[in-house]
């Protein structure tokens, strides 16, 4: 039996119905039209999936969609400001630190929670900061430039 | 499938002592989930626990800490008098997965899913932490060593559920820690862990100590052998020896894909001295 | 010679100087466009979540899709009952290899995609696909799968490449006979096939040595590792016409398979290519794509069909284990006088050309009077290996560059020096066959020696390790359209997927050859019934043939403009020429002719003959070879055998670096794959013949805080076959980093590792025999 879940996304109130078994993955992709957030792996251990609920870095794989009720989530369609793009996307842009970019959206929301933590973090701190993410194709080392200089930029340095 | 998410701890009792099927605990739901998508498990009710106010908290009391079983693993880093107090158990309890895993997954599933390679646990086990059981018949408390019986396999029983862990109070000059083994520097399960917890005099003497293994047996392990090695020692080198002498004579591993039974032996003696260097620093000593 | 150096160096204290020398042979000196770094026009669809990847496709009233696989690592499939699983409510199609005739008319390659895609008759590794089921949703489609019962009759099974070679091991096919062997074998095997390569007197060459060196290693099963898995959208209809959403590195060779196996004209199958989540050779192949369009035409609904990232590592791609001997002889001044080696593929259960080409590079950065290497593909039940990142390579290089490293060792060399006297340089026949043009493996060489990286400190339990490694490149089948809309700005359309940014690189190439800024140019991949038919993004020939062709097209386009200006002018077209974006009237007589602009000449396009365009099709023939080399420091733990990369440093040459930060991103990418394949990456077996690791948990590829800053030093020397001189780059920074690393172990602690790959308790075993002995 599905279940009505309302819940807010990106800022925005929203109603949805999904089983009971449904992840809030497959809720936001199949329900909610939101496929930004990516299934690499189904199993939390890719990151591609990742979303903030409740301001708490998550694999939506991992979370069930009605769970998600009277919750806040944000997913990467939620990071721009308008047409203003987030600092983060902007220098990921920049750097290159995106070649085949389907890990991008979780890399985003991973730096995105990181850096609201720690404003001006170490590259090792980067570096186990988003170790919950695979990327394949660049070798996370346009990935972490383009985290640390976001990081320089919000900083105002 | 039924998915329920009641607000009080008795209301989470009735719903798993009545169900028919086969019922869950969801507290964080990393473990729950992918054994869901795997298809090894396909529950018939899901209790989410994660509204029970009670179950969300931290709290600090004269007797230590109690941590709610709904409370993630990341909450426990942002708790400086727990991280203070008990810095090895927060840090097992941040070596779980990912961050993202971190933001959801909690001590108390850790304990009740009985993985022999649990990082909480083995912290959990040296710290002395005990777990508070509430079910049909009550409330009860246990050390957490007694929750895992077998891989997979924990100690609670119809309608039970695991409602906080609760942790000593610091005593003082005492310190903990714990390290494990993995290929990468994250991402992996333990293919060898250790957890140790000690107490030293004014003399850099230690005079208490809890030594516990993961990954090498069934059930995370309580070394007493170890404990006793490095009890009455500063910490020599001799100590050290019989020390990882001791946890490796303890190991009782498997092959497996994730290690062998010689490495984990080998290694499970390595990590014992190193782990039990850094819990000695804790406490005071040099 | 090197023309260009440019560097980007990830360690801010130390940079190195660019050399710059130009190559007078080359038509193209100096770019405008081409060696910039502007953003990528896929890029901000990539960075808010709009971009539409394999499973972002959905089509209205779809079906899901869902494959039933073998648990079993061989066996005969003796009946399939589907009975129950139709009766369920919500099940729209089942299909069987009942429903997939055998059309291949022979074709035995075509055969074996048909039989991998659905098993016809046996299983030959666990996860191979016996049946598939069309649902109305996820659940129906999984609950459906639990229905059928397949009758399994469990045939013994081999997965180990030298146990499949012996005269004991149970024979996967009682029809193969071991091909390039003379007279042909009369007992059937598991060695599908034997090729030779190589050239002089190996005997003599040996017996001319003062020391040789021999030895043996393994190299174990890795998969590409792309984050994406396998997805795709099928629709057929009952008029025979179909589409296809895929996420391929060919949505035309995607094309022409399916339409082959499922009986369609080529021309009435359209696929679209989504974005891509990586590839690396495992999006070459068909896997499920055949499967969806066959219970889209049974269910005559559209079908959408997701692999998970258990069936990705079961099923899907991975590259062959191996065991190769190598055995190398010199003479005391560093001279190889022969060199050979054997090398022993597992091919899954289907012929490939895996250990041939391992054979082809083995020796390829070398010049060798005498050298002969063999390679052996050999069937086992393991999925069917797959194209991986310059394939075959990184094996062929791991065993052949630690015994050169050994070697020089032996004879009191310095590794790169005994590398620089020994390598292949313009003119040297090949160990595969061709003479070498212009190549860079001796100025790849010359970087790494006067690299700071070379001579900087090590801390404790660190080693430095180097090698080299080569690919051929590949160019292929092209085919793009150049059209200039009427305020001049400019479509290129092409068929070669974008892995990984080429879009901005063929953007580059054609702002530079038409003389236009390049946000005047929108790069986009058509899908396979509005461009003629290219060959896949493989062999590093995205942007190598693609520019080429793109180039052509503009140069074709320029013709068009010349002639318009011309019409417009009322003058000969001889006397209009094209420079800097601009027609020109050349001549005594115009002189007073301002020179029109591309896009005036597009405003003005209705009134002189129509729409202006450009069309190329073409071999792109001349894929100019690619060198490498890779310097790593390792610090090893030595009471657990954990390995961590402290530093490491990529040279390579770009031929022309197009887009150079994606050039640096191919480089930094290939060796951090290199570099999870030589520590933890492996597939692993159990006694059942079942993969226990098919997920992210257990398949250790890299994380973020396992590697350091990856430095890279591009070399540019041109390949006079590609009109900017531009070689492939995407492949060859996959081949050196096992035995990079593997030599840095060696110069650490003196063990020499022959089993990639280089995981804790195979390091720490072989630290403690060295401590030992």
């Amino acid at each position: 039996m599905a279940v009505i879940v309302s819940t807010t996304v990106n800022g925005d109130d929203v109603q949805f119905a999904c089983e009971p078994d449904e992840t809030l993955l497959d809720a936001l992709r199949n329900r909610l039209g939101l496929t930004g957030a990516k299934e690499g792996c189904g199993t939390g251990d890719c990151g591609a999936c990742s979303v903030t609920v409740d301001g708490r870095l998550v694999c939506s794989c991992l979370v069930l969609g009605v769970e998600a009720e009277g919750r806040e989530i944000e997913t990467v369609e939620g990071m721009a400001d308008g047409a203003t793009l987030h600092p983060l996307q902007t220098k990921f842009l920049e750097h290159a630190a995106l070649q085949c970019g389907v890990c991008t959206p979780g890399f985003l929301i991973a730096a995105k929670a990181l850096l609201e933590k720690n404003p001006d973090p170490s590259e090792e701190e980067i570096r186990f900061g988003l170790a919950g993410n695979l990327c394949r194709c660049t070798g996370y080392d346009k990935i972490v430039r383009a985290v640390q200089d976001a990081a320089k930029e919000m900083r105002g340095a | 499938m039924q998915y329920e998410a009641p607000e009080t701890t008795k209301a989470a009792v009735s719903l798993l002592a009545k169900a028919k099927g086969s019922a869950y605990v969801l507290a964080g739901g990393s473990d729950l989930l992918v054994r869901m998508k795997g298809g090894f498990i396909e529950p018939d009710l899901i209790v989410d626990i994660k509204r029970i106010k009670a179950m969300r908290e931290v709290k600090k009391t004269a007797s230590g800490f109690s941590i709610g079983a709904a409370v993630p693993c990341a909450e426990l880093g942002e708790n400086k008098a727990l991280v203070k107090a008990w810095p090895g158990v927060v840090e097992a309890a941040n070596l779980i997965g990912s961050k993202q895993v971190q933001g959801r997954c909690t001590i108390s599933g850790n304990l009740c899913n009985a993985g022999p390679a649990a990082d909480s646990v083995p912290a959990m086990v040296a710290a002395g932490a005990k777990a508070v059981i509430q079910g049909p018949k009550g409330k009860r408390t246990v050390p957490v060593e007694a929750i895992p019986v077998g891989p997979g396999k924990n100690s609670l029983k119809k309608g039970e559920l695991v409602e906080a862990i609760v942790l000593p109070a610091r005593k003082p000059k005492s310190g903990d820690a714990y390290l494990r083994f993995i290929p990468r520097t994250e991402m992996d399960i333990a293919v060898v862990s250790c957890g140790v917890n000690l107490t030293i005099d004014g003399k850099g003497v230690v005079t208490a100590a809890r030594v516990a293994l993961g990954a090498v047996a069934p059930t995370v392990l309580l070394v007493e052998a170890a404990a006793k090695a490095i009890i009455g020692s500063k910490l020599d080198d001799a100590a050290l020896d019989k020390l990882g002498a001791a946890a490796s004579a303890a190991c009782r591993p498997i092959d497996d894909k994730r290690g062998t039974i010689e490495f984990r032996t080998k290694v499970a003696a390595v990590l014992a001295k190193r782990a039990a260097q850094i819990a000695y620093t804790r406490a005071g000593g040099k | 010679m090197v023309t260009l150096t440019e560097n980007t160096l990830a360690n801010p204290k130390e940079r190195v100087t660019p050399t710059v020398v130009h190559n007078p042979g080359l038509a193209k000196e100096a770019f405008k466009s081409v060696g910039t770094r502007p953003l990528r026009p896929d890029g901000l669809d990539k960075v808010t979540g709009r971009a539409k990847y394999g499973a972002d496709f959905n089509a209205p009233g779809q079906l899901v899709g869902k494959i039933l696989r073998s648990p079993h690592a061989h066996a005969k499939i003796k009946k399939i009952d589907t009975s129950k699983a139709e009766k369920l409510a919500g099940v729209k199609a089942i299909i069987t290899a009942a429903d997939l005739p055998d059309l291949t008319n022979g074709d035995k390659g075509m055969y074996d995609i048909l039989d991998n895609c659905m098993a016809r008759g046996k299983v030959f590794y666990d996860g191979h696909a016996v049946a598939a089921v069309a649902a109305i949703d996820a659940a129906t489609a999984k609950a459906a799968l639990k229905l059928i019962k397949v009758d399994y009759e469990i045939l013994p099974h081999v997965t180990d490449v030298d146990e499949a070679m012996k005269a004991k091991a149970p024979v996967l096919f009682a029809d193969c006979f071991t091909e390039g062997v003379e007279p042909k074998p009369k007992k059937a095997s598991n060695i599908a096939k034997q090729t030779e390569f190589g050239h002089g007197d190996v005997e003599a060459g040996f017996a001319e040595a003062d020391v040789i060196v021999e030895r043996s290693f393994k190299t174990e099963q890795t998969h590409q590792g792309y984050i994406e898995p396998h997805a795709c959208v099928a629709s057929v209809s009952p008029d025979g016409t179909g589409e296809l959403w895929v996420c391929t590195q060919g949505h035309f060779v995607y094309r022409n398979h399916c339409a082959m196996l499922l009986g369609m004209d080529v021309a009435k199958l359209r696929v679209t290519s989504s974005e891509i989540g990586g590839g690396f050779g495992g999006k070459t192949h068909v896997w499920g794509e055949p499967i969806a369009l066959a219970l889209s035409r049974k269910a005559n609904k559209p079908v959408k069909l997701v692999m998970t990232r258990d069936e990705v590592f079961r099923a899907s791609g991975p590259t062959s284990a191996s065991s190769v001997d190598v055995k190398i002889g010199v003479k005391k001044d560093g001279t190889i006088t022969a060199a050979s080696a054997e090398l022993r593929f597992a091919s899954g259960p289907y012929i490939s050309m895996w250990a041939e080409l391992g054979a082809m590079t083995s020796f390829a950065c070398y010049d060798l009077k005498n050298v002969r290497t063999r390679g052996y593909e050999v069937l086992v039940n393991r999925p069917k290996s797959a194209a991986y990142r310059a394939p075959s390579a990184p094996i062929a290089a791991f065993a052949v560059e630690s015994v050169v490293d050994e070697i020089a060792s032996k004879i009191g060399m310095d590794p790169v020096e005994f590398r620089i006297k020994n390598a292949a340089k313009q003119g040297t026949k090949s160990s595969y066959g061709p003479v070498y043009g212009p190549i860079g493996i001796g100025a790849t060489l010359e970087a790494a020696k006067n690299h700071p990286h070379m001579s900087a400190p090590l801390g404790p339990n660190q080693g430095r390790g180097m090698a080299c490694g080569f690919w051929f490149n590949f160019g292929g089948q092209t085919c793009t359209d150049l059209n200039v809309g009427p305020d001049g700005s400019v479509t290129l359309t092409v068929g070669t997927v974008d892995v990984g940014g080429s879009r901005a690189s063929l953007g580059l190439c054609v702002a530079e050859e038409l003389g236009i800024p390049y946000n005047q140019v929108k790069c986009l991949v058509a899908d396979t019934g509005t461009l003629g038919h290219n060959d896949m993004t493989d062999g590093s020939r995205g942007t190598f043939s693609s520019s080429m062709a793109g180039i052509f097209a503009a140069r074709n386009a320029i013709t068009v403009l010349r002639e318009r200006a011309a019409k417009m002018w009322e003058i000969p077209v001889d006397d209009v020429v094209w420079e800097d974006g601009h027609a020109k009237a050349t001549g005594s007589g115009h002189g007073n002719l301002a020179p029109l602009s591309l896009k005036e000449i597009a405003a003005a396009a209705a009134n002189t003959g129509g729409p202006v365009a450009g069309h190329a099709e073409i071999v792109a023939d001349g894929a100019g070879v690619s060198f490498a080399t890779h310097i790593a420091d390792v610090e090893v733990d030595p009471e657990t055998g954990r390995s961590k990369i402290v530093r490491y440093t990529v040279i390579q040459d770009a031929g022309k670096a197009v887009h150079p930060t994606y050039v640096e991103g191919q480089y930094q990418g290939g060796a951090a794959q290199g570099i999870g394949w030589a520590l933890n990456e492996e597939y692993i077996y159990g006694k059942d013949g079942r993969l226990q690791n098919a997920g992210f948990l257990d398949y250790r590829i890299p994380v973020c805080s396992d590697l350091p800053m990856i430095d890279t030093q591009i070399l540019e020397i041109p390949n006079p076959n590609h009109p900017y001189g531009v070689r492939g780059v995407g492949e060859t920074s996959i081949v050196p980093p096992l035995a990079t690393i593997a030599n840095a172990m060696s110069n650490a602690f003196g063990v020499r590792m022959t089993h990639v790959p280089m995981s804790p308790p195979r390091v720490l075993k072989a630290l403690e025999a060295a401590a030992k002995a």
